[in-house]
């Protein structure tokens, strides 16, 4: 919170989250001089709080397996790297099955995600068990399940980042939202807040939900809008549960909806609600608990006593195609985009961060363009994400 | 086996109830059917609960109003408040160590669907607010629904075992708290557009504009009422010294709720801190419970409570240590004794001014803050919401009541009935009953020393009126246009019939008879009197006291009765000589000693000023990140865990405020924390419709 008189920068991030934290971090590392601003009043404080701290690599495409197996690395090393426990926990993720439907979507993606080398298998019904003891064994089917996934607390990672940015010199503004860009020949040449006009080099866009209205202020239109998923935490209770489980079975009112005991002993759950609930609305809903309770009590009636403790809502950006967006912004030669993770900004949020610095500082490796022909900005968004 | 239950009780019936039994740590114990855990165990002398998972530290019981979550236990299977939850015949209680184990279930339970209603008014809190707008609802006949967490209603007036201040004609002053929630209660049952839902918690108001309401101890109800009137009261606000979390140390309120309500005897020396009336009477209420008060530190110059709680308190003989902090309560397991200090003008200790007493529990009484959440919830949905009592605005319960009459007959003409209007003087007389203390005036002694007189030791401008109302000649006044005005005895010495019902009827009990008649030089002195008859009785030698608390001589009791409207209130007479007679304003109850502090004081090194409760995270932690520049109590949250613990950061919040300010930062600079529903811990399957089992 050292704040220089210095208006200009090498580099300035829009948005202090789950993307923005980390790629502040990364470019400072990479020797530039980086503001950051942000609305709200301190890091972390928009979706990133709101993640549920799920991260996996086991997804269905080759960029994002990249970029969270790049990203598991970090989050499972982070202690070591930068001394800071973010609570992770190589606890798992397990996919169930209590219908053949599903167990044939579940069988079918794991050939593909077998290709990419990934550490998923699927487990019948009794050895589903044993990794999930108290799973409802009535009609189970089994499931998949990937030892390596884990989780994390986005809350703690993201202070963390922040903590060591600053520690590289990296401003951050808070309160302080960009209300405009000054574009001049495909270029932002310089950026207004309430307080003042910056210059900077490249400007990264790691607004999150807030990223089209920052796109516009470039003259950008970028096909991002939120998605607003509603979440709950529990009292901690001695740790019975190891992996995630998710549930892909659509219901009235969510078309999944997953949990998983987070390392502090608290349940953590969230569903994807059905219809999708498009805008900026957080204020907590009375259909939400009834709806996921029984859900997760069908699964696991364990559940049934553990207290629930708070519920909020937090917002997903998401894209057409469900994969998220990295890359320079068509027609604006020095604006740079990491938006558009549809909810999955914590989890792919360390390799997005190295993704940019490195676009930033232009020194992508072979495994960036594969990642980067997915997440393209100028991809025709009209493919669909198998396992959102 | 020791047993702490309250076996008599000056102004308490002690009801004759089952006996039943449970075990703790596997020790078989008796409880009384129908009460808390919580109470069974200190019935039984057990007073800690658990230890924190974090560092072990022992547990104990804090507000006994099931909102900070720090009684836990685990009572057969199940992690519950102790607090809140009925022991049960045989039941099988563990103390919560740690995490606690979830019961294994093999079933899925049958779900319900979610209950939904509409209503035209729901009520939150059936205390004195919430139970006088009721009945100007239920007058109005008007669909009401009041919901309140407790078996019984009333909210805190259940507690109060005192006559009520305030205005005699607006708010039933002069009758005990007690008296006047069954009195509305009765009032309340003639109107039957009002349904009450007793054991029933309100968990959160909702945008879609529901109220999610946790009916009877288990079935999950959505409520969407036309209009909410939110009376949920106040909590009590926690403190932060060293050894602040030992068991031993709760709020004023937890006592009284185990005093008054439960009849149990939690301590047998205790410690107050705060001067505010609710310490006051707190201080009082022990002492009629036969609990020795050893002291009372308030860090203001004067206490901040009515002077005649004070005085009450003072010539009992409980010291009151004014312009003085507590330093730490002090003890391994439970509280053994406290360390209190003098303060300068900025409110820092002072040096050489420590003294540690004995004791075995210290009261929290530093103030209340509102239960707001349900408004602030409302307001932000758009919801049409009211608020009245403590939930509004932090006051006496006599306002509480007064301002749930005004809020009733409000919401009334709002949706339309053809109720009368509001006369101009109800606001006024609610002004009145919320105003704090005013002027003291010099004690005005008449110096005539013959024929009858009451002596009126209330000096101090106080919302207060029943003595006006008390003497049949109508001898004594106060003000009836601003009922704050000090009482004033307009006879000369031969008008009054010494009847005594002013010295048997004032809340204060400060007024005293003196009666020249028979003995100018040795006038017979009448004491209002609240023990139990069997401690005091002709003969017997008290120690006498003016209204400081001052000793002035030890003199005989000659009489000890009652008058018919006494309402168990004792006058115990004394002959004592002129010169002092019209001084004497009560006799001492408690010995000297227990007020005598240690030889030397205890230090306490420990830094473990707790700031949350529920994650166990200190003053020190905390105050580390403000100077480091931290503005946003919901970074404090993400780094430190303050506040996300299981009471929802109700006990922690106003705290960190005041490190806040302590630290120089205008608050006005800094981000308050989030607050999210559910306001109070439920279990997962009462959302999905299950009945809960019976434990």
């Amino acid at each position: 919170m050292n704040q220089t008189s210095s208006t200009n920068f090498d580099a300035i991030v829009l948005g202090a989250g789950s993307i923005g934290t980390p790629t502040a971090y990364y470019l400072a590392k990479c020797g530039l001089k980086v503001l950051v601003l942000e609305s709200v009043p301190s890091v972390g404080q928009g979706s990133n709080k709101r993640a549920i701290g799920g991260i996996r690599a086991t997804h269905s495409d080759p960029a994002k397996i990249a970029l969270c197996l790049r990203s598991i690395e970090i989050f499972s090393t982070f202690k070591e790297e930068f001394g800071d426990d973010i609570e992770w926990d190589r606890c798992g993720y397990a996919f169930v099955a209590y219908r053949e439907k599903e167990e044939q979507t579940l069988k079918n993606l794991l050939k593909t995600q077998k290709t990419f080398g990934l550490n998923i298998n699927w487990l019948d019904a009794a050895t589903f068990r044993e990794v999930i003891p108290d799973i409802n064994p009535d009609g189970l089917l089994g499931g998949t399940f990937s030892p390596d996934d884990g989780s994390a607390s986005p809350l703690l990672t993201n202070h963390a980042y922040y903590t060591h940015a600053e520690e590289l010199g990296v401003e951050f503004h808070f309160f302080e939202p960009a209300r405009s860009m000054q574009v001049e020949n495909g270029k932002i040449v310089s950026l207004t807040t309430d307080r003042n006009t910056y210059t900077a080099g490249i400007v990264v866009n790691c607004a999150g939900a807030w990223a089209s209205e920052v796109g516009k202020l470039a003259g950008v239109d970028l096909p991002v809008r939120p998605d607003s998923h509603e979440a709950a935490i529990t009292e901690p209770v001695a740790r019975f549960l190891g992996p995630m489980v998710v549930d892909i079975r659509p219901a009235p009112g969510s078309t999944n909806y997953y949990f998983y005991q987070h390392i502090t002993g608290q349940i953590i759950f969230c569903i994807t609600p059905a219809p999708n609930a498009w805008g900026f609305d957080t204020r907590e809903t009375s259909s939400f608990l009834p709806m996921v309770s029984q859900r997760m009590i069908e699964v696991m009636p364990r559940l049934k006593n553990i207290r629930v403790r708070r519920t909020w809502r937090g917002l997903y950006p998401m894209t057409p195609d469900g994969f998220p967006i990295f890359g320079w912004a068509p027609g604006i030669s020095n604006f740079l985009l990491g938006v558009g993770l549809c909810g999955q900004g914590f989890m792919l949020g360390p390799a997005g961060g190295e993704l940019l610095a490195r676009l930033a500082m232009n020194n992508l490796t072979e495994q960036d363009m594969t990642t980067l022909k997915y997440v393209s900005p100028e991809r025709s968004f009209e493919g669909q994400e198998l396992l959102k | 086996m020791p047993d702490f239950r309250i076996k008599k009780h000056p102004i308490l019936a002690i009801p004759q109830r089952k006996s039943i039994e449970f075990t703790w740590q596997g020790n078989t114990y008796t409880a009384n059917e129908g009460e808390t855990i919580a109470s069974a165990l200190f019935a039984n002398g057990i007073h800690v609960f658990g230890h924190h998972p974090k560092d072990h530290s022992p547990l104990g019981i804090f507000c006994a109003n099931g909102q900070c979550s720090q009684c836990m236990v685990i009572a057969n299977g199940s992690p519950v408040k102790s607090c809140m939850e009925l022991v049960q015949d045989g039941m099988t209680v563990l103390p919560n160590d740690g995490l606690p184990v979830l019961p294994e279930v093999e079933e899925v339970p049958e779900f319900k669907p979610i209950h939904e209603m509409d209503i035209p008014v729901l009520i939150i809190g059936g205390g004195p607010a919430g139970l006088s707008a009721a009945i100007e609802l239920g007058k109005a006949g008007i669909r009401t629904l009041l919901v309140d967490d407790k078996h019984r209603l009333g909210g805190k007036l259940v507690l109060q075992t005192h006559r009520f201040f305030g205005s005699t004609d607006a708010v039933y002053a002069g009758t005990r708290g007690i008296d006047i929630a069954t009195r509305l209660e009765k009032d309340l049952s003639q109107f039957p557009s009002v349904e009450v839902w007793l054991q029933s918690t309100c968990l959160g108001v909702f945008s879609d504009k529901k109220v999610g309401i946790l009916r009877e101890g288990g079935q999950y109800t959505l409520v969407r009422p036309e209009v909410l009137l939110v009376a949920s009261g106040a909590r009590e606000k926690f403190l932060a010294f060293k050894g602040n979390t030992l068991p031993g140390v709760y709020g004023a309120g937890a006592f009284q709720t185990l005093v008054n309500r439960d009849l149990v005897r939690p301590a047998e020396k205790l410690f107050i801190i705060g001067g505010g009336n609710v310490g006051l009477i707190a201080g009082y209420h022990a002492l009629q419970a036969g609990i020795g008060v050893v002291g009372l530190v308030e860090a203001m110059s004067e206490c901040g409570g009515y002077k005649v709680h004070k005085d009450k308190l003072a010539r009992m003989g409980v010291p009151i240590y004014t312009s003085h902090t507590i330093l730490s309560a002090n003890g391994n397991e439970k509280v053994e004794s406290v360390t209190i200090a003098e303060v300068d003008s900025q409110f820092t200790p002072i040096p050489g001014t420590e003294k540690s007493f004995e004791c075995d529990s210290v009261l929290i009484a530093v103030g209340l803050d509102p239960v707001n959440e349900f408004y602030l919830k409302a307001v932000d949905f758009g919801l049409r919401v009211y608020s009245a009592g403590d939930a509004e605005e932090i006051a006496e319960a006599s306002a509480a009541i007064f301002s749930g009459k005004i809020k009733g007959r409000e919401i009334a003409r709002v949706l339309g009935s053809p109720v009368e209007d509001i006369p101009a003087s109800w606001y006024k007389t609610g002004e009145i009953l919320k105003s704090k203390p005013g002027r003291t005036y010099y004690e005005q002694l008449p110096d005539l020393a013959e024929g009858v007189l009451p002596i009126i030791h209330c000096s101090q401008e106080i919302p207060c009126n029943p003595c006006a109302g008390l003497c049949p000649n109508g001898l004594i006044i106060v003000d009836r246009k601003d009922i704050r005005s000090v009482p004033a005895f307009i006879g000369n010495n031969f008008c009054c019939a010494a009847c005594e019902r002013c010295v048997a009827g004032c809340p204060g009990l400060a007024i005293t008879l003196v009666d020249y008649s028979s003995n100018p030089e040795r006038p017979t002195v009448s004491i209002p009197y609240e023990f139990t008859r069997d401690v005091i009785s002709a003969n017997d030698i008290v120690t006498v006291l003016d209204t400081q608390g001052t000793k002035l001589g030890e003199l005989e009791v000659v009489d000890v009765h009652t008058i018919p409207s006494s309402d168990r209130t004792l006058v115990v007479q004394v002959v004592a000589d002129a010169s002092i007679a019209t001084h004497i304003a009560g006799i001492q109850i408690q010995e000297a000693n227990i007020t005598h502090p240690m030889l030397q004081y205890v230090k306490h090194v420990t830094d473990d000023t707790i700031i949350c409760r529920c994650e166990h995270v200190t003053a020190g932690e905390i105050r580390q990140l403000i100077r480091k520049g931290y503005r946003d109590i919901n970074e404090i949250k993400t780094v430190t865990r303050a506040g996300m613990g299981a009471c929802g950061a109700k006990t922690c919040s106003p705290l960190i405020q005041r490190l806040f300010k302590e630290e120089g930062v205008p608050y006005n600079e800094v981000t308050g924390p989030s607050r999210r529903p559910p306001f109070v811990e439920v279990p997962l399957g009462a959302f999905a419709g299950e009945k809960p089992e019976e434990h």
